[in-house]
């Protein structure tokens, strides 16, 4: 992990870089978040790619509810070389929940982007095969999303076919 | 012409160059569905495979048919109540699930683990790593058509089973990895069995290399199939023993050492082309060293508590609520309410028998985890699947699938 001071110099380089690329810092107990601007977040993780944080080790998404913007795309970015960890987190809101896709960069966002986009909406701009990967393909909702209730899904009998599951929100 | 020439002639007519691609009256694409129950695909896996002939084009995995929202019940639960949901994740390797979440709780509590627990954490994990590795090695070698395998590797299983038994009471899904510690220090007599089967498991292993090394069909089947570079493989997010074989020495074990994996001697076995044969010598060479680790562990087991002495987080001993009120307090806190998480987030790598296995906690400072996700190593190794495949007969398509030892558990969730 980069320390308090190596990520405040690491936002400082990519927003010399990219004006307004990124939007603040966080260091929560050894681990250094860059806040990214949605639209920048392909080209700060381009950058950071290219410094040596090669490896994609996780992408997810959270639902920072009650907060807004709500829904936060976390890339966790792994240096081998210098076993050195930083993560990027994009905020979007849920009515304009879009983000360049980075399958362009690391063809293993596949499988993660399509679980964002199955359990939290978040669409990713250019992504080959944008579909439902969890949940069944005719579902309705994002089911990781805070507002989505646990239990909310009736068991599918015959007498209660009609009525469609997952007819939330 | 004798039917002996006639059959030699025809014999060497025959050619393995692959077929153009494309449709026509002689070529067709045809789309077989592969699963998603099949004994083949290690769990319920769907694979949507085209071939040409016999030769796959392209494989595309269908997931989430054991889908169970464990990550969303998690966030209706108390941190203490989440651990046994996550180890039902990856069924195979519950200790790791459960290594990884509560080390995400720890870094966010920024509490101390005492380090007989971290070493006790060792030695399960360990014993759960083997355990593990003989799971697929005995439904791997099964796919590929060794089946005495199979029975040889579950006997050992029994046995690693047994111990967790022994220790925690329970075979599968222990729970015995807790926030700040481990539930129990190890019962009386756990050592000396630990020890007897850390000198069985090593002849048992010969034991299988023998049965299979020597085996012509074995050899020829993982021998040269499912070849993937380095690179498209790190690009894929793949790591374990699939990465390793293929050169790469990466290991958390060793490149960011956790619970005390500093302390212990061993080494990371690597591979050199990256095709079945070395994912089949990767892990069973790992069989050997998590062997050696589990009697260092055995040997160096610190003296001290087993938990962290925290009441905040730990429930007291069970003799101290007899007299003392205060732990009694303590006690029902914890056991109604859970404890209090600081806001924050945490990502906690460790590295489990498929890869790294990260564990991501948003607390947001009540008892009950904002948000839990699990990076399974299966989730993100499965990509390879297709280019391991491509270009291949379909027989190796399952061998492959064998040597990728996806759960299918761990990928839903």
């Amino acid at each position: 992990m980069p320390d308090a001071t190596g990520l405040e110099l690491a936002a400082q380089e990519l927003s010399e870089a990219i004006p307004g690329s990124i939007l603040g810092t966080e260091f929560h107990r050894g681990r250094a978040v860059l806040l990214a601007d949605p639209p920048q977040t392909h080209g700060v993780l381009e950058r950071l790619r290219a410094k040596g944080y090669s490896f994609l080790a996780s992408l997810h998404g959270v639902d920072y509810y009650p907060e807004e913007p709500r829904l936060g795309v976390l890339y966790e970015l792994l240096d081998m070389q210098s076993v050195d960890r930083i993560s990027v987190k994009a905020r979007v809101a849920t009515d304009a929940a879009r983000i360049a896709t980075v399958t362009d960069m690391w063809p293993g966002a596949d499988h993660p982007e399509r679980e964002v986009y199955d359990m939290f909406g978040v669409e990713f701009e250019g992504h080959p095969d944008l579909r439902r990967i969890l949940m069944p393909e005719d579902y309705e909702g994002h089911p990781q999303r805070r507002d989505f209730p646990v239990g909310g899904e009736p068991v599918l009998f015959t007498y209660n076919e009609e009525q469609n599951y997952g007819k939330y929100q | 012409m004798t039917l002996t020439e006639d059959y030699r002639k025809r014999e060497s007519s025959i050619t393995f160059a692959a077929e153009p691609a494309g449709e026509g009256e002689t070529h067709e694409l045809l789309t077989l569905n592969i699963g998603p129950h099949h004994p083949a695909t290690h769990g319920v896996l769907r694979l949507l495979a085209t071939l040409e002939g016999e030769v796959v084009r392209d494989v595309q995995p269908i997931v989430g048919y054991v889908h169970t929202g464990i990550e969303k019940t998690a966030e209706d639960k108390s941190y203490w109540k989440v651990i046994p949901v996550v180890e039902r994740m990856d069924y195979v390797s519950y200790y790791f699930n459960a290594m990884a979440f509560c080390g995400a709780v720890e870094t966010l509590l920024g509490i101390e683990v005492p380090p007989r627990a971290q070493y006790l954490r060792v030695l399960h994990l360990e014993l759960n790593r083997i355990m593990s590795h003989l799971v697929w090695f005995g439904t791997s070698m099964l796919d590929i058509g060794a089946l005495s395998v199979f029975f040889w590797c579950f006997r050992e299983r029994e046995r690693v089973l047994d111990l967790f038994e022994y220790s925690s009471g329970q075979r599968m899904h222990t729970r015995y990895i807790q926030v700040g510690g481990v539930m129990e220090d190890i019962p009386v007599g756990f050592a000396e069995k630990v020890r007897e089967f850390c000198k069985e498991m090593p002849r048992r292993a010969d034991q299988y290399a023998d049965l299979l090394e020597k085996n012509q069909i074995v050899i020829e089947r993982l021998r040269d199939t499912g070849v993937v570079d380095q690179q498209t493989l790190l690009d894929l997010g793949v790591t374990g023993p699939l990465l390793r074989a293929s050169g790469n020495p990466w290991d958390l074990r060793k490149a960011h050492p956790y619970t005390s994996y500093d302390h212990f001697d061993f080494k990371i076995p690597v591979g050199t082309v990256g095709d079945n044969y070395d994912r089949y010598r990767v892990r069973h060479a790992e069989i050997y060293e998590s062997v050696k680790i589990i009697e260092q562990a055995l040997d160096g087991l610190p003296e001290g508590p087993f938990i962290a002495t925290d009441r905040k987080v730990a429930l007291p001993p069970r003799h101290e609520l007899a007299t003392s009120m205060e732990a009694l307090i303590h006690h029902f806190k914890l056991v109604t309410e859970g404890f209090r998480v600081p806001p924050g987030e945490a990502y906690y790598p460790i590295e489990s028998p498929r890869g790294e296995l990260g564990c991501f906690v948003r607390a947001d400072g009540s008892a009950k985890p904002a948000r839990v996700h699990m990076r399974d190593p299966s989730f993100s190794n499965l990509q390879a699947l297709a280019p391991m495949v491509r270009g291949g007969y379909i027989a190796d398509l399952i061998a492959s699938l064998a040597m990728l030892d996806p759960i299918l558990g761990g990928i839903d969730r």
